[in-house]
């Protein structure tokens, strides 16, 4: 009988692991730029979260406990794989509950619940280069990160009101670090933007196809860019969720039937049941 | 070191020659120890057959022939300055304030109507946008140029027409030296009075100038002095 | 225009003994020329003559082989244009002078909205204030003559000649002293060129704007310029003001070329 194959811990072997750490010394000590890394073959494909996947795999050690979301749910097909995937290569503990995960990989939300100083959020990001869509060229780009020439970012946001009336950028809203680089804070929504200003835990963000790694440490500076005329305002919802009645979360849309029925619910899932239980057992008391 | 200027040209010794490397670098020389003077308030008329080098003359006083000898001083902000050995910069400014030009043929500015380019002319330093506008109308009326082709571009106009704004523009500047060549060639016995007339207002303002008239009559009523352009001739000149 | 409001005579730029080599190859040997607030030089030349290297190497896009080229920035500060680093160079290139490339879609961003595309600069330089972009973005294209109705429209819906004078309005923006220009009427119409020219004479005089020119069109230099430059295989065969050098011409090839040109 062949033996299932052995893994390092947290699959990657320890040089890989330093080479990553050493990236994300550097992103750290440079906040908000982006510091290219030998991203690894992993065993999924690239657009899938390799990037957050190997960030994480680097920084797990055995005590931590790890949650993973997707779109800020724990029980969606993406979270669910990689959180089995860490538990068979690093047989760490697993927890869909916020406050107590030490390390949280996330895809494209940042959990409600505030997140507490010696926690690091892992965010996987599929395209870091904010100024990507305007500028094609890469030299360009960087170029344009070392000069910190950023008119063009305001560019993007002068054609979004000319063409909307408003800022139409809803996700992946660009954001200036502690004063310096613009950084894209992955295709999260503009909602958890203020979210990341001033975060008492560690902002890691993992791009594996475009071998970027960036960092912000905790209590950054984190400014969403704008006009003194058309200033900055985060997402507000008119409904509140329907199961745990929340006015502060954001809210996903779900088709009940089909006849256009809907209602409105919390995107993370561990806020949402965390206030249903603290409601329930209230109404218990 | 000169004196101050008596006068306000003065040619010393000039010489012009063509070399056209087009024909094998054939020589043509057109004049040769050139000498002359104009005074303010003054029109001294060059005289001579046709092609015996009057315009050319002309055009190296305005700069726009070489000169490959001699001098020729134009009295410029108070002094004596040498438009032959002057580099580009000076040239251009002794063309802004102090030698007006009417050539023969009117270079026309695409798209600018006649009352603008006139008015442009006559928008120096000392004189407001309003009152530059008064000068241009004026002077378009005098000449006859009919109102409503005031705001035509001069290429879409007649040739007589294109010539009477030409001396429009020459005259619409206030500057102490005009050279004139031919200003009244294809125009009307009216027209030219108007321009004897405008040369007469001149003169009497101070304004020293050198013109070439091939009309015998106009000549005889403008030319304080004729200089002979004949006796300039490279073979038969005395060089120095 | 220093700060007591009077013209600086001092030249702007000057370019010193200036070569640009490919390898072997000559790009242009051993140029110097001078311009000066206000003033309009052309640079004439037919394919080959080294006019567009050397207006890459004046406009710091090219360094060069040999030689140096000075400008007088807008402290008064002549400084030496390699020995300035990188931003200090870009810097420059995107408020104090302007370049205006012979194909538009160089000097734009095809995929940004004219608006977009005129207030970029300002933009670079710090202006957070929508409306006030918006509205500065708006008196500039009307300017150059493109109706603010387009304001919202994107380069690739405009002409060949709508693309340039955009081109022209992005640079002025910022009031640049100095514009280059790369043959701004090629490939253009003959009435489009016209107004093209217009609006540049305009400018010129409007504005005190130094230019210099690239063109192999003698009737551009003839419009637009105060004095001419000829080039030939790389370096200046003649130069002097406009109206002489094409009027006069001493050199035989400045002679070939002005007696080559078609009299309609």
């Amino acid at each position: 009988m062949t033996s299932a194959p052995t893994y390092n811990f947290a699959y990657l072997d320890e040089q890989t692991k330093r080479m990553i750490r050493r990236a994300l010394l550097k992103a750290v000590a440079i906040p908000g730029y982006q510091v290219p890394f030998a991203s690894r073959e992993m065993p999924m494909p690239f657009g899938w979260g390799t990037g957050g996947v190997q960030v994480t795999a680097s920084v797990l050690g055995k005590d931590d406990v790890l949650k993973v979301i997707d779109q800020g749910a724990d029980d969606t097909t993406n979270a669910v794989s990689i959180r089995r995937f860490f538990e068979k290569t690093a047989g760490v503990e697993t927890t869909t509950r916020t406050q107590d995960a030490t390390v949280i990989q996330t895809r494209h939300r940042i959990p409600e619940t505030k997140l507490s100083d010696g926690q690091i959020l892992v965010y996987q990001v599929p395209i870091p280069e904010p100024l990507r869509f305007l500028e094609p060229r890469e030299v360009e780009t960087r170029r344009l990160h070392a000069l910190e020439d950023y008119g063009l970012m305001h560019v993007k946001l002068y054609e979004d009101i000319a063409c909307h009336g408003h800022i139409a950028t809803t996700y992946a809203y660009p954001v200036k670090v502690d004063g310096r680089y613009v950084m894209d804070p992955s295709p999260t929504p503009k909602f958890d933007n203020p979210k990341m200003d001033n975060c008492a835990a560690l902002q890691l963000f993992g791009a594996g196809r475009e071998k970027r790694i960036y960092a912000l440490p905790p209590y950054t500076r984190v400014v969403s860019l704008d006009f003194e005329d058309h200033p900055f305002e985060p997402t507000r919802f008119t409904d509140k969720c329907s199961i745990c009645g929340a006015e502060d979360s954001y809210l996903d849309e779900v088709i009940t039937d089909d006849h256009g029925g809907r209602m409105f619910v919390c995107s993370d899932t561990d806020y949402c049941e965390r206030r249903l239980g603290e409601q329930t057992s209230e109404a218990a008391q | 070191m000169l004196e101050k200027p008596q006068g306000m040209i003065r040619l010393e010794g000039v010489a012009k020659t063509f070399v056209m490397h087009l024909r094998g670098g054939a020589r043509l020389p057109i004049v040769a120890n050139v000498n002359f003077t104009v005074a303010a308030g003054t029109c001294v008329v060059l005289g001579g057959p046709s092609g015996i080098g009057k315009s050319s003359v002309l055009k190296m006083i305005y700069g726009n022939y070489r000169t490959d000898a001699g001098r020729i001083l134009v009295s410029h902000r108070g002094e004596w300055r040498d438009v032959a050995a002057a580099p580009p910069r000076l040239v251009l400014e002794m063309r802004r304030e102090t030698i007006g030009y009417v050539s023969q043929f009117l270079r026309t500015i695409p798209r600018v109507g006649a009352l603008d380019i006139v008015t442009a002319a006559a928008h120096d330093g000392n004189v407001s946008e309003a009152e530059a506008r008064g000068i241009a109308s004026e002077l378009l009326t005098r000449l006859n140029v009919p109102e409503r082709l005031w705001s035509l571009p001069p290429a879409t106009v007649s040739g007589g027409e294109q010539q009477r704004i030409n001396i429009a523009t020459g005259f619409a500047a206030r500057r102490p030296v005009l050279l004139l060549d031919e200003p009244t060639a294809s125009l009307d016995d009216a027209n030219r009075a108007v321009v004897v007339e405008l040369i007469a207002e001149r003169k009497r303002r101070g304004v020293a100038i050198l013109g070439i008239f091939h009309d015998a009559a106009v000549r005889e009523q403008v030319a304080d002095h004729i200089v002979d352009v004949t006796q300039f001739q490279p073979e038969t000149a005395q060089h120095a | 225009m220093n700060g007591t409001g009077s013209i600086d005579e001092r030249p702007l730029l000057v370019a010193e003994s200036v070569s640009k080599y490919y390898g072997a190859r000559v790009g242009c040997r051993d140029v110097s020329l001078d311009i000066h607030e206000g003033e309009v030089v052309a640079v004439v030349g037919e394919s080959g003559s080294g006019k567009s290297t050397l207006l890459s190497v004046l406009s710091t896009q090219l360094p060069p082989t040999a030689g140096c080229v000075t400008y007088r920035m807008r402290d008064g500060v002549a400084r030496d244009l390699f020995t300035l680093g990188e931003a200090e160079r870009r810097f420059l290139l995107r408020t104090d002078w302007g370049f205006v490339h012979q194909d538009a879609r160089l000097g734009l961003r095809m995929g940004v909205s004219a608006g977009g595309n005129v207030g970029e600069r300002l933009m670079a330089v710090g202006w957070r204030n929508y409306a006030a972009i918006r509205s500065e973005a708006e008196q500039w294209l009307g300017r150059v003559e493109i109706d603010n109705d387009r304001i919202d429209d994107k380069p690739t819906a405009f002409s060949g000649g709508m693309r340039q004078r955009l081109q022209i309005a992005k640079n002025m923006v910022t009031r640049p002293r100095l514009v280059f220009m790369d043959e701004p009427t090629g490939g253009l119409d003959v009435s489009v060129q016209a107004r093209l020219l217009d609006l540049i004479r305009s400018f010129v005089s409007t504005y005190g704007l130094a230019a210099i020119i690239v063109t192999h069109d003698l009737a551009v230099a003839r419009l637009l310029s105060h004095r001419t430059i000829v080039m030939r295989h790389g370096s200046v065969i003649e130069t002097g003001l406009t109206d002489q050098v094409l009027d006069d011409p001493r050199e035989p090839y400045t002679q070939l070329l002005v007696s080559s040109i078609l009299q309609g």
